[in-house]
């Protein structure tokens, strides 16, 4: 079987006396999009702040394609094609929409007038084509998010770490992000994205894990997934499964 | 900020180099070379707080080092007045990449690195104070030697061309720096450290070649202070006055931009002046004064006095039409 793109191998993380990330083992195969879903809490941006050089894990490894990048500083990571997005946006406040995004172009291009012109382009792939000229501050939380995503993408990953880019936009907003993802994939970014919102997991994934309590309790297709009985519980509680499907439907 | 263009620069340059064929008064001279010279360690100060985010308090350790580099090598060594103006440059330049990698490598950010340039600058003072080489506590005069060869000059009005030039230099270099990957780089560590971290910007290589670059410019103005007043001593070289100073006229002239530092050193030094005139050469009011004119920025005008150019342009360019209506209504 080829090397998955990215692999963990038993990757812990202990903050004082809190294992964060506990034992957990998984690969994202290239080409595809893959979730990281779990409840609040479990760890999951921790992990990627790990796979991102953000954090270094206590104990475990990391292989990017076969090489392992356990440690690396992000700078180097993010040259080697692994990106992330915040959880939180972390816009340069001061700077234009244009500006931010040409930060994440300028990773491959050296002229100005080129990151400018790439990061045009990535602007209006995500939405962004109007809003050039603004300053990041006075973004919406959609179009932060969308900044988050566009900065990533501008400097052109392999694989793209997505965290939560869909929380806190109302239903409209969703569905309009959604079709931007995809097409991202469909380009041949392998995505690994953490997300809440289920209905866009189902619509997007089509591996996912789960993560609670900083271990890896489940994995599969979503659908799969969604009605495994632990899982269930993972995020409801003991007991929750058995409740859910003697009131006759288990769909979270 | 709308970056200054080639043209603005030129127009600067071109209108501050007529001053000493409108006037031979030694007041007016002295005052300006003095100013561009504060212009010039406040434009090495930008590059590292204002396009950086990084604000020392320390610029002393880089403006001594030139101003003390360039008199211990002429004095002691020998070395012409020119080539020393040069190795007082690379020398706090060399400087600057030292305490850069200490501090940026162990992590230092906002008042903490504050706080340890300081406490460099301080060390190398109080070095300087003791040190043979140095001239311990009496300093270092510089032989007297008027001719062009060894950087002196009957008149004032060739330094002044000349701290003119090493400014416009600067100017060329914040521009070059504006239009580059570099400079995209730095601002972006400036706004968001771990952001920039995030697309692949070594936060750590840019804060560091930001450091150097600043301290060269720094230290150019040392080693033109040792040339123009040929005396140095340590309170001079390593004193607070001129890490306060360094940052003070881009603070007050607005950081980041190409022309705050020259707004800033032009309106402070007259400020001081005004004082002197009317208070009598008191000591430490300079000080007084400084601290109150912070004050007055940092609450009204954080973008300082080309961000207030700025704003007052755009209320003015919004009210235009305004008043045309009002004209034809
Ligand atoms: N730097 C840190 N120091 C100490 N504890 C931390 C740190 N970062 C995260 N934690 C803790 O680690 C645990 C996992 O946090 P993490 O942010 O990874 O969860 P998450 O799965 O992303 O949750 P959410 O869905 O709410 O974003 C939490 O208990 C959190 O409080
Ligand atoms: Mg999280």
């Amino acid at each position: 079987m080829a090397e998955p793109l990215l692999r963990l191998e038993r990757v812990c993380k202990r903050f004082d006396g809190l294992l964060a990330v506990d034992n957990a083992s998984f690969a994202v195969e290239a080409g595809r999009i893959t979730a990281l879903i779990g409840p609040n809490g479990a760890g999951k941006t921790t992990l990627f702040s790990i796979i991102s050089g953000f954090l270094t894990p206590s104990e475990g490894h990391i292989f990017h394609g076969g090489a392992e990048i356990t440690g690396m500083p992000p700078h180097l990571l993010a040259r080697r094609g692994i990106v992330r997005t915040f959880q939180v946006a972390q816009p340069f406040a001061g700077l234009s929409v244009h500006e931010n995004i040409a930060i994440g172009a300028h990773l491959s291009r050296r002229a100005r007038a080129d990151a400018l012109a790439a990061a045009a382009e990535v602007a209006s792939a995500v939405g962004l084509g109007d809003l050039l000229g603004r300053p990041a501050a006075s973004l919406t939380v959609a179009g932060r998010k969308r900044l988050e995503l566009a900065r990533a993408l501008a400097a052109g990953p392999e694989l793209l770490l997505l965290d939560e880019v869909l929380a806190g936009l109302n239903p409209s907003e969703v569905a309009a992000m959604v079709p931007i993802i995809r097409a991202l994939a469909e380009r041949g970014i392998t995505i690994l994205m953490i997300e809440h919102v289920m209905q866009a997991v189902m619509r997007l994934a089509e591996h996912v894990f789960v993560l609670a309590q900083g271990r890896i309790i489940a994995e599969g297709a979503p659908q799969a997934v969604v009605d495994d009985a632990v899982v269930i519980e993972a995020y409801l509680g003991h007991g929750a499964a058995a409740r859910l499907s003697a009131a006759g439907g288990a769909h979270v | 900020m709308k970056q200054a263009s080639l043209a603005h620069i030129a127009v600067v340059v071109a209108v501050l180099a007529a001053v000493p064929l409108l006037t031979a008064s030694n007041v007016v001279l002295n005052f300006l070379v003095v100013a561009l010279l504060i212009a010039l360690v406040g434009q090495g100060w930008n590059v590292l707080g204002g396009y950086g985010g990084q604000y020392s308090f320390g610029h002393a350790a880089f403006f001594g080092t030139g101003a003390y580099v360039s008199a211990i090598l002429q004095t002691r060594y020998g070395v012409n007045a020119w080539a020393a103006f040069a190795l007082g440059i690379a020398g706090g330049a060399l400087v600057g990449a030292l305490i850069g990698a200490l501090t940026f490598r162990s992590g230092l950010k906002g008042s903490y690195f504050a706080l340890v340039t300081l406490a460099f600058a301080e060390v190398l003072r109080i070095l300087a104070s003791v040190a043979p080489i140095t001239g311990a506590g009496v300093g270092i005069l510089i032989t007297l030697d008027l001719r062009p060869q060894a950087f002196q000059f009957q008149s004032r009005a060739p330094f002044y061309w000349i701290i003119l030039a090493l400014l416009a230099v600067s100017f060329l270099i914040v521009r070059l720096i504006e239009q580059s990957r570099f400079g995209a780089w730095l601002v972006a560590v400036r706004e968001n450290e771990e952001a920039a971290k995030a697309v692949g910007v070594n936060t750590q290589r840019v804060k560091l070649a930001a450091m150097t670059i600043s301290a060269a410019i720094t230290a150019a103005g040392g080693a033109f202070y040792a040339q123009y007043f040929l005396f140095v001593d340590s309170g001079i070289a390593y004193g607070p006055w001129i890490s306060i100073e360094a940052l003070l006229a881009p603070i007050v002239g607005g950081i980041g931009t190409t022309f705050g530092p020259l707004l800033g050193a032009l309106v402070v030094k007259m400020l001081g002046e005004l004082t002197k005139l009317v208070t009598g050469d008191a000591p430490g009011l300079d000080l007084v004064i400084y601290g109150g004119v912070l004050i007055l920025i940092v609450a009204f005008a954080p973008r300082g006095i080309a961000g207030l150019i700025a704003d007052l342009r755009l209320r003015f360019a919004r009210a235009r039409p305004r008043l045309r209506e009002r004209a034809h209504g």
